[in-house]
């Protein structure tokens, strides 16, 4: 058991750290406020292969495994959870699913432009009705000749509008079980942005990761190709879940990332401040509260990166994935909370970032499965 | 060949445009000091064209002598055959200090010319002085006397290192500008003028001069102003620099300031000096106004002297500053232009 | 068209200077970088590299972890890497290590040299000019522009109040300024391949028509006579004078210190 860092993925660690303070922190602040997508900055991810970075060579990718991807996320993620949350769900829930169950010719034709960064992806398994409980989901699939035609809504879709390829689930039989009950019976797609019948709903006005263009996607009589059925017909709900196990991994980075930067702005902060004739830092109750909150990062950075260790050597790891972003979300919440009440006053105010990365942290509790259903999924593992 | 023959304190004189740079002034004040120590004469090496008229002036800020090499080659600097011309004038001449302004130009000229001659050669000093190497007896070591020590700054100003060059002739050195004090002038003093040809012939190193670009409207930067006056919060206002600015210009100095000021609209980024912006090293660096924060202070900490005005006597500023005012900036600062415009006219 | 770009590793200086308790500088806490105006002539390379597919050597003179450096470049996109290490190489001037760079290079092709005009630990800039002189190449130090025009470049060359435009044949020695350029990030693929990579690690024997007389501390024609870690400033004065006090107490330090006469 080894947790050092080879020098491959420390470098890695200083590139993304190195392009995150220079090219991202600087607009943070700003794309939070003004609620817009960092598109430049997605154009510079793009030029220097920060969107397809587990992704094979062959399809474009930089080649790298999932842990060097997880860092990315996790560096950017220290200066901005909005930058952070486009790479994962790019790259995780857009590009891994593909991946994993494209055929060939759907590899090249979308994994490449995808991994290249040319084009941006998205995922929607989400609506109105169906959260946590998908079988609720409307959105239906028919074959009609070559075509299939898509009704439906999808809600809370991140890179909603930004994004040139999609993957949704939709029901495409309803089947009974054992007991008669019927079931919906789910199917992935490949659709891309323009294809006439594929339009965007309203933009969500959202508590944090303000610029990450959250939208509802809408579609009326949308027919795509034959050909855009992603594995297997009635296949849609594994390959949902299997997608969401790997995108916690990259949420979880999303989370750690958040947390550790936090840390660092209130290790700053607390050495500077003076309070009572002396800076906080010198205080007990500081030093006690960094110890904490140091120790609980750490955690979750070694939680975070096994998952992503058993992303590239398991076929399997929703209980790895579970635990990670489980265990990250909640850290990132209890220390940026923690962070706000060190800093005070300037805490809750927008000019100290501190405050926009406890709106961010919220989040990464409620999406892609809620620390409730990650809980779900460890118990289930420990009961079966 | 022995280094006993090598002679005489030698400076290389730049000239641009057929003007002497004030480097080669301060290189002569320099020398003298030296030959003085070392019982030697002070030669002044000019090339150029059309430059014989410039070799008197030479004279009158103190050079003993002055080796001319006038070649219509040598209108404009080129790394060749300005590297071949003063190597050949240290072949026949054998100096036993060459110095050379660490300019733009010297930079170039005394690298390729110390390699062309075999030689050490000690970068951008800011202090000269004739000593024994080693500086203190070793034994089992011959302790050389009349060694030329060449103190420099290195490690971006962070460490001071003092280099002999005792094995090699000559010993030679590029000197920061501005460091070094020029002689008065002299009008009634001749230099012995000795006009050099070293036979200039074009190789493959030549290299073509395609154009002649003098700047225009160029962009001042403040890393390269001598003397900074350096305005904070404390200013109080964009208006409030117009006072900064004229006591720069009374020095021939710049304007800069720390990053409130910048955040404030007072002033372009440009100006702004810290951690966030640029590190500056000048000779005086006033900070007026600047309470001292440590990402301001990593930026100018360096400077040769630091004056500080600050009405609040706890501001960080002073732990950095050579010399401290507590007071009004507001009146201080006119009231020194004033004071520094009627010492300057004396 | 084969470029080399010589590089070198430093710890770094800006911003992050780190100081021991006595003042004195603390080495081994400073991130090894490497040189800023190397990196300019390393993008510069690239950058010929995008548009005419020229090879892109790198190489370095120094202790075994200067491979960092060398894994970086790889990282932003040259193409072979070189590293110079010899115990016998160690304590080297600007003399010595001009000439035992100009040994390695007298083993590969170029037709282009670029270095950086200086290294933020020494400021010599001295080393570039050194190597061409031991190679015999025409030299343009203080590179902010640079253009591939046949078997020639053109190079727009910085001074203080001016610029010249100038045309040299390749091959050729050009000394890079920071201001060339804003360097690339790495890519991380580039970074795995570079830790793939085979970098050649040449030691004194490949050095070619070298004395040994001229190499390392004892081929070193500069010897440090002293050398000490500036011992940072304390607070100077501080005094509390009415306006015309003060300024007559600085109009005063001024003349002390020879700022005005």
């Amino acid at each position: 058991m080894d947790f050092t860092l080879d020098k491959k993925h420390e470098m890695a660690r200083s590139l993304f750290r190195d392009f995150a303070e220079t090219e991202v922190k600087p607009l943070a602040q700003e794309v939070d406020e003004t609620e817009v997508f960092p598109r430049e900055t997605v154009t510079k991810m793009q030029k220097f292969g920060f969107m397809g970075i587990p992704v094979p060579k062959q399809y474009g990718g930089q080649g790298c495994d999932p842990l060097t991807y997880v860092m990315c996320v996790e560096e950017l993620s220290k200066v901005c959870g909005t930058t952070g949350v486009i790479v994962s769900a790019h790259t995780s829930l857009c590009i891994d699913p593909i991946l994993t169950f494209g055929t060939e010719e759907q590899k090249e034709k979308y994994v490449r432009p995808l991994a290249t960064g040319e084009k941006l992806g998205a995922f929607a398994l989400t609506e109105p009705g169906a959260g946590t409980d998908a079988q609720g989901a409307q959105t239906k699939a028919v074959l009609d000749g070559d075509e299939w035609v898509l009704n439906g809504s999808k809600c809370f879709i991140t890179n909603g509008k930004e994004a040139d390829v999609y993957i949704i689930i939709a029901v495409t039989d309803i089947v009974e079980d054992k007991r008669g009950r019927k079931k919906k019976k789910f199917s992935a797609f490949i659709v891309e942005k323009g294809t006439p019948g594929f339009s965007f709903g309203t933009k969500e006005k959202k508590m944090g990761i303000r610029g990450s263009s959250t939208y509802e996607l809408i579609f009326e009589d949308c027919r795509i190709p034959k050909d855009n059925l992603l594995g297997k017909q009635g296949n849609g709900f594994p390959i949902a879940m299997h997608t969401l196990d790997g995108g916690r991994i990259g949420i979880a980075a999303q989370a750690l990332g958040i947390a550790e930067g936090a840390l660092d702005r209130c290790i700053e902060y607390t050495k500077e401040r003076k309070q009572f004739g002396r800076s906080i830092a010198q205080q007990q109750n500081t030093q006690f509260k960094l110890a904490d909150m140091a120790a609980r990062i750490e955690a979750a950075q070694l939680l975070v990166y096994k998952a992503a260790e058993a992303k590239a050597t398991k076929k399997r790891y929703s209980v790895e994935a579970a635990k990670a972003k489980l265990f990250a979300a909640e850290t990132a919440m209890a220390v940026t909370t923690e962070v706000v009440q060190l800093f005070g006053g300037y805490g809750y105010i927008r000019e100290y970032d501190v405050e926009r990365m406890m709106r961010d942290a919220k989040i990464t509790e409620i999406y892609e499965g809620t620390s409730e259903v990650q809980r779900m999924v460890i118990a289930g593992s420990l009961l079966a | 060949m022995g280094l006993e023959e090598y002679k005489g304190v030698f400076i290389y004189a730049q000239q641009v445009d057929n003007e002497v740079s004030s480097i080669s002034y301060e290189l002569i004040g320099k020398g003298k000091e030296l030959a003085k120590d070392l019982g030697t004469e002070v030669t002044a090496v000019i090339l150029g064209s059309n430059i014989k008229s410039l070799a008197e002036d030479l004279g009158k800020h103190g050079a003993d002598k002055v080796i001319v090499v006038d070649d219509k080659a040598l209108e404009t600097y080129r790394t060749e055959p300005y590297a071949e011309a003063l190597s050949a004038v240290i072949n026949e001449y054998k100096p036993e200090i060459m110095l050379v302004g660490a300019t733009a130009i010297g930079r170039d000229l005394g690298p390729t010319v110390s390699a062309r001659v075999k030689t050490g050669l000690t970068a951008d000093c800011t202090k000269l002085e004739i000593g024994d190497f080693p500086i203190n007896p070793m034994p089992g070591k011959e302790q050389k006397h009349n060694q030329l020590l060449m103190t420099r700054p290195a490690f971006g100003g962070n460490t001071i290192a003092t280099i002999a060059c005792p094995d090699n002739r000559p010993q030679m050195a590029t000197v920061r500008p501005g460091v070094m004090q020029a002689l008065p002038v002299d009008e009634g003093k001749k230099a012995e003028i000795i006009e050099f040809n070293p036979e200039l012939k074009e190789t493959n190193r030549w290299v073509e001069i395609l154009k002649v670009v003098k700047a225009v409207g160029h962009v001042e930067n403040i890393m390269d102003a001598k003397i900074l006056v350096s305005g904070g919060r404390g200013v109080g206002s964009k208006e409030g620099f117009e006072d900064l600015k004229e006591l720069a210009d009374v020095l021939g100095g710049m304007v800069s300031c720390s990053r409130a000021v910048v955040e404030n609209g007072w002033l372009a980024q440009d100006y702004q000096v810290g951690q966030t912006g640029k590190t500056v090293r000048p000779n005086v660096y006033f900070a007026v106004g600047i309470s001292g924060a440590i990402q301001h202070v990593a930026g100018m900490e360096d400077s040769d002297i630091i004056i500080a005005i600050n009405k609040d006597e706890d501001a960080p500023i002073f732990d950095v500053a050579d010399y401290g005012i507590v007071g009004d900036l507001h009146k201080i600062v006119p009231a020194l232009t004033t004071a520094l415009k009627e010492e300057l006219a004396k | 068209m084969k470029i080399v770009v010589c590089i070198k590793q430093v710890p770094d200086t800006k911003g992050g200077v780190k100081f021991n308790p006595d003042g004195t500088l603390d080495r081994a806490a400073m991130l090894a970088i490497m040189n800023p105006d190397d990196k300019a002539g390393l993008e510069a390379a690239l950058r010929i590299k995008d548009e005419t597919g020229a090879e892109v050597t790198v190489l370095t003179m120094g202790l075994p972890k200067a491979e960092d450096v060398l894994r970086e470049a790889l990282a932003m996109g040259a193409d072979k890497a070189i590293l110079v290490t010899d115990r016998v190489l160690g304590g080297a001037d600007t003399w010595a290590t001009s000439t035992t760079i100009a040994g390695a290079l007298r083993n590969i092709d170029y037709d282009l040299i670029i270095t950086g005009r200086q290294a933020i630990d020494g400021d010599t800039a001295q080393v570039g000019p050194q190597i061409a002189e031991h190679l015999g190449l025409p030299v343009i130090s203080y590179a902010e522009d640079i253009k591939i025009e046949g078997d020639s470049v053109v190079v727009k060359r910085q001074f203080e109040d001016r610029y010249h435009e100038l045309k040299a044949k390749m091959p050729c020695l050009i000394t890079a300024l920071s201001e060339l350029n804003e360097p690339r990030y790495m890519t991380p693929g580039g970074i795995w391949d570079a830790y793939d990579a085979d970098i050649t690690i040449w030691g004194r024997k490949d050095l070619k028509d070298v004395d040994d007389s001229d190499l390392g501390l004892k081929g070193s024609p500069t010897k440090i006579a002293k050398a000490s870690d500036k011992v940072r400033k304390g607070a100077g004065e501080k005094v509390t004078l009415d306006p015309k006090e003060s300024v007559e107490y600085i109009v005063g330090k001024l003349k002390e210190t020879h700022v005005i006469k």
